[in-house]
This record gives C-alpha cells, structure tokens and sequence, in this order.
C-alpha cells in the first residue's frame, strides 16, 4: 500500500493561481522529505492531504483513504504540526496536549497519560506544568511536535518543523524526527525548503516546484549513484586534472575543487588513487571529501520519475 | 540554553534511563461525536474561566455572584413579605444587562483567542467536520449563558417551594410558572450567544471582539426609543424589533404573555404582531449561524 498516492492533483486558486498542477507521485511508508522553493505548494499539498482543501483536479489517497471524502478518518490517522505558531500562551503545555489527545478521539484518562508520553518524548519534562507562554522556540516546536504525536497516528505531516531554531536546535529535531520515523514506526512527511537539512534524514525526496513535480525518489538510490569525491588543492588544479584523465576519472572543475564521480566497481579505489596522484605532483592537498550535495544537483535537473 | 541538549538526551537511543521507549496506541478512538463534545465540555468550562488562570475567573464569577445574590434577596423578600417583586421570566428581563456584559466577555474567550494564538489549525487537522468547531463554540456559550439565568431562577424556585403557602397545590403552580422562564431564559441565551460569537468570531482581538459585542447590544436600544415614540401605532409596535434584547423580550410576551408582561411604563407593546418577532428572532439566529459556518469555512482553509 502506498502512503501517499496522488494522481495528476491539481489546485488553483480562484481559477488563477496555481498552487499544484499535475501532481503525479506515489510514496511508501518511511520519512520522506517533501521539498521545494517557499510558495513551491508545499502547504496546500499538505492541507489537501487533510481535506482541509479540496482539489482541483485529479485523485489523492492517504494511508489508503480518500481525504476528499472522507477527511474525518483521515485526519482520526495523521498528525499535522504546521508551520506558524499555533499555541495558546495562557495553558500549560500538559494541559493542552491532553486536549488535543481528546480533540482526537482519546478518551480522557489516556489522553492525558499519552501527552505526557508524548511530551516526554520530545524532550519536554517538568516543564511541561509551565504556561506555553514562556517557552523559548525551541521548547515551543517540540509542543506543536506532541500534539501532532498525541493520538499515535500513522502519519506524521510536519511543516518546517526547523522554522526559527539554532543550528543545535535544527539537528535535535532532526534527529527526534528520524527516530520517530525509525523506532517508533510512524511514517513522517517533512516539508522543508532546505533540502540539505531533511536529505540526512529521509529515505525518499519528493521536490515540486511551482506545484509541478520535480522529482520523486528514494534516496538511497540517488545517493549510490551519484556520490563525487571532493579534491581540493591550493595550486595545480590543472595538472592534477590532466593526470587523473590519465588514469581514467573523469574529474570536473568546480572553482578550486575537483569533482570526481564515485562510480565503476570499487569506488574506494578512486580514494587510493587520487591521493597518490597528489602525492606524485607534490601538491599542497587541502580538503578530499565525500560530498553528499549530489542529491541537490539532481533535483537542479527537472527530470521526472516515480518512485 | 538548556533544552537542546535535552532534547539531544532525548533523542538518544535506549539505555538512557527516562527513556522508557515509545508504545504504539491500539486502544478504543472515540468519534467525531465525542470530539465535539469534548469541544462542547471544553468551551463551556472556558466560559466560566474553569481550567483557566484566576483572571480569567473573576468577570464571569462576579456576574454569576451578581445574578445569584439578586436571586437570594428576592427570595428573602418573598419569604419576608409575600411579595413577588419579580416573576422568574422579569428576572431574566431584570437581568440582561449582565447578560450582555456576560457575553461580551465570554463570547472573545471561546473564539477571539484562539483566532489569535492560531491554534486553529490543529483543531481543524483533527477528527471533526468544519462546522463542529463553531456549532459547538455556540452550543456551549448557549448553555453558558442559560445557566448563568436558569441557576439563580431554580435557586428562587426552591426558596419558593419551601416558604410558599399551600402545599403542593402551590409549589406545582410554581413549577408551571418556572418552566416556561426556563424557556425563555434559553431564548435569551440562544439569541444573545448567536450574535455575540459572530461579533468576536470576526477579530482575533478580544479587546475589539469585547467592545464590538457590547456596541452592537447597546447602540440598538436608542433606535427602539426613537422608534417607539414616533406617531404611528404600527412603527411604535414594531419598534421592538430593533434591538436584540427588546426583541427577545417581545417574543417573550407573546409566547408567555402573563409571565413576562409588566404592568405599566416598562411594559412594551407588541400588538399583534407576535409572530412577526418571533420570525425575526427566528430570523436572526438562523442568520448568525450561518454567519459563523461561513466565517469558519474561511478560517480552516487559509
């Protein structure tokens, strides 16, 4: 079963603006990163996953329910953390996780066992009796991430959850998010419009931009086949370039760098040789990384494939 | 900073000791029906400030004291004297002054702030159709405001009951005069809750949705003054039509006449026109509902 189907969605505003057009994408239960530019459709496309929004056009089926028919058992299985602030400063967070676990159909001794759980897990303890109010931002994302969490759902649609946090805070809730989508077993859908942020984490990349499908794809596969080998040296970039097409890597100039493909049967074996081909030219070696950026230049090109 | 390295903690995996892993929910998971309910319970405990900090308690208790200390000195008085200075339905009437400031200030707290927080979203992402949301807001200020009318009347009922004189020939009679002013308590509420919650249901300031809520009320009444003594009968009686609180009043008089209407100067005349205010409190109700289903359309989609 696919989580998320949909078929040539498309949405356009009063007949004019197009938030999605012809949305063809089909993905499998994991964490996928749903990517794109700020104002790509990102929002709409998880607003119609909630029925909030009605489609245009074309068909979209969540955890194998219809949302346009039947938003209510939809929204009974997924948890929405949007992307603004959305919490009432003057309640505790206890007290407001434990009412939207019973806005979710917990009955009310297990919703309020389940948001302390849930708040627990996110990292929220004691302070949990504090009013909302007086949160920092990071506290405040990781109660908008309970309250999604709250009723056990079996999709998580999380909106920019980085918005507004440090980099420290950026890679804790990234980290919460993957072990969600890992240990707890609950499918989660990250929009984001950093790619470079969710990339680490999911396991399929969906990217529209303008509403239109870029690409959608599992990670691993793009990752596999596209991995390059940084070379970086203060002089005698052309040289290096000219001794390794001699021994058969097809090295790309990119500034001061070299970009060598990690393709063919060993790809460790490009590390041994580009290493002593610096040593060769005697060259002041800088920086030799794996670059994992690779995923971004695929999504430069506007290819189209289905998972 | 502190909580990113909880939250790191957190985040780790198993072997730290509060992390006790998560458990997946195969439990029972309650209906749309439920859900709203719980919104009802909710909205209607939030008007009276329950679950809510002391500040928010203070207005709508003060107004709850208000009608039940007004209620017990009319007990007094009756038990005292014999007198019966007001029938169960002029109590409510006596009363809607506060009514108003009741609604003005509860009607903000059910739907300004959560406007305002933009907490909206995560009540429409859940297990509800669009229009639980404001029915239920409604429901609950209805039955908020009823409560605060209907109380204090069964609280003067069962001071009746006990210093009447005539048994329970007697306390029956009073019973049959309660229940109609329950009735009309609940037109009240049922009128005066409708067009507040769509007031504050348009700002997200509750200092707007406050004022906004007691302007609509009170600048109605001058336009019943003007109308009712301008010379023409027909105007005079219809003049009533023009203010919510002398609106409900005129249905009043017409469905319970003896209950309601006051001898002499205070009294208001409707003629025959009876029916006519009840079509336009009808009207009205049915108009503000549709208000706010039309307003939350708006609201859940942006």
């Amino acid at each position: 079963m696919a989580l998320i189907a949909t078929q040539s969605l498309s949405k356009t505003y009063g007949g004019r603006v197009t938030a999605l057009a012809e949305l063809t994408v089909a993905v499998e239960p994991g964490i996928i990163g749903l990517v794109g530019a700020n104002g790509a459709g990102k929002s709409t496309f998880i607003k119609i996953l909630l029925g909030l929004l009605e489609p245009t056009a074309g068909a979209v089926r969540v955890l194998d329910l219809d949302p346009v028919t039947d938003p209510v058992a939809v929204r009974a299985r997924v948890g929405y953390m949007p992307e603004h602030d959305c919490l009432p400063p003057d309640l505790s967070a206890a007290e407001f996780v434990t009412h939207l676990g019973r806005m979710s159909g917990l009955p009310r001794t297990v919703a309020r066992e389940r948001a302390s759980e849930a708040l627990r897990h996110v990292g929220l303890y004691e302070e949990r009796y504090r009013q909302i109010g007086g949160y920092s931002t990071g506290m405040k994302q990781r109660v908008k991430l309970a309250q999604a969490l709250v009723h056990d759902p079996d999709l998580l649609l999380l909106d920019e959850p980085t918005n507004g946090l440090d980099p420290a805070g950026r890679d804790a809730m990234l980290t919460l998010v993957q072990r969600i989508g890992t240990e707890f077993g609950i499918s989660v859908l990250v929009c984001s419009h950093l790619l470079g942020e969710v990339e680490r984490i999911c396991d399929t990349l969906v990217a529209i931009d303008a509403g239109r499908l870029l690409r959608s794809a599992r990670v691993a596969t793009m990752t596999s086949a596209t991995d390059v080998l940084a070379v970086e040296v203060t002089e005698g970039v052309e040289a290096l370039a000219a001794r390794l097409a001699n021994l058969g890597l097809q090295a790309r100039r990119d500034g001061r760098q070299l970009l060598v493909p990690l393709s063919g049967p060993d790809p460790d074996a490009a590390y041994d040789l580009i290493l002593a081909a610096v040593a060769d030219l005697d060259l002041p070696l800088h920086r030799l990384e794996q670059r994992r950026h690779a995923v971004a230049e695929l999504f430069a090109d506007r290819e189209v494939a289905h998972v | 900073m502190s909580e990113p390295t909880a939250l790191a903690s957190a985040a780790e995996p198993a072997g730290v000791i509060h992390d006790i892993g998560y458990h997946r929910y195969d439990g029972p998971r309650r209906g749309r029906g439920y859900v709203a309910g719980s919104l009802y319970v909710h909205s209607l405990r939030t008007a009276f400030g329950l679950g809510r900090s002391a500040k928010a308690k203070i207005f709508p208790w003060l107004i709850v004291g208000i009608t039940g200390l007004v209620a017990a000195v009319l007990v007094a008085i009756r038990a005292q004297t014999g007198l019966v200075p007001l029938t169960y339905a002029q109590f409510a009437e006596a009363m809607s002054w506060l009514v108003i400031f009741f609604v003005a200030v509860a009607a903000p707290e059910l739907v300004s702030r959560d406007l305002r927080s933009g907490v909206l979203p995560l009540y429409f992402s859940r297990p509800m159709s669009r229009p639980d949301y404001p029915l239920a807001k409604l429901a609950a200020l209805i039955t908020a405001v009823w409560l605060l009318l209907g109380g204090p009347q069964l609280l003067m009922f069962i001071g009746a009951a006990f210093t009447v004189n005539g048994g329970l020939r007697a306390v029956w009679d009073e019973l049959l005069d309660l229940l109609p002013s329950l009735l009309y308590a609940g037109l009240w509420a049922v009128v005066f809750a409708s067009v507040g919650l769509v007031i504050a249901s348009l700002t997200g300031k509750r200092a707007f949705a406050n004022g906004g809520i007691v302007a609509v009320f009170l600048m109605t009444t001058p336009v019943v003054g003007v109308l009712s003594v301008l010379p023409s009968r027909t105007v005079n009686e219809l003049a009533y039509l023009a203010a919510p609180s002398t609106l409900v009043t005129g249905v009043g008089s017409w469905l319970f006449h003896d209950l309601v209407a006051t001898e002499g100067e205070g009294s208001i005349r409707i003629g025959d026109f009876g029916p006519v205010y009840a079509a336009v409190a009808g009207a009205l109700v049915a108009t503000c509902v549709l208000l706010l289903l039309a307003r939350y359309r708006k609201v859940a989609q942006s």
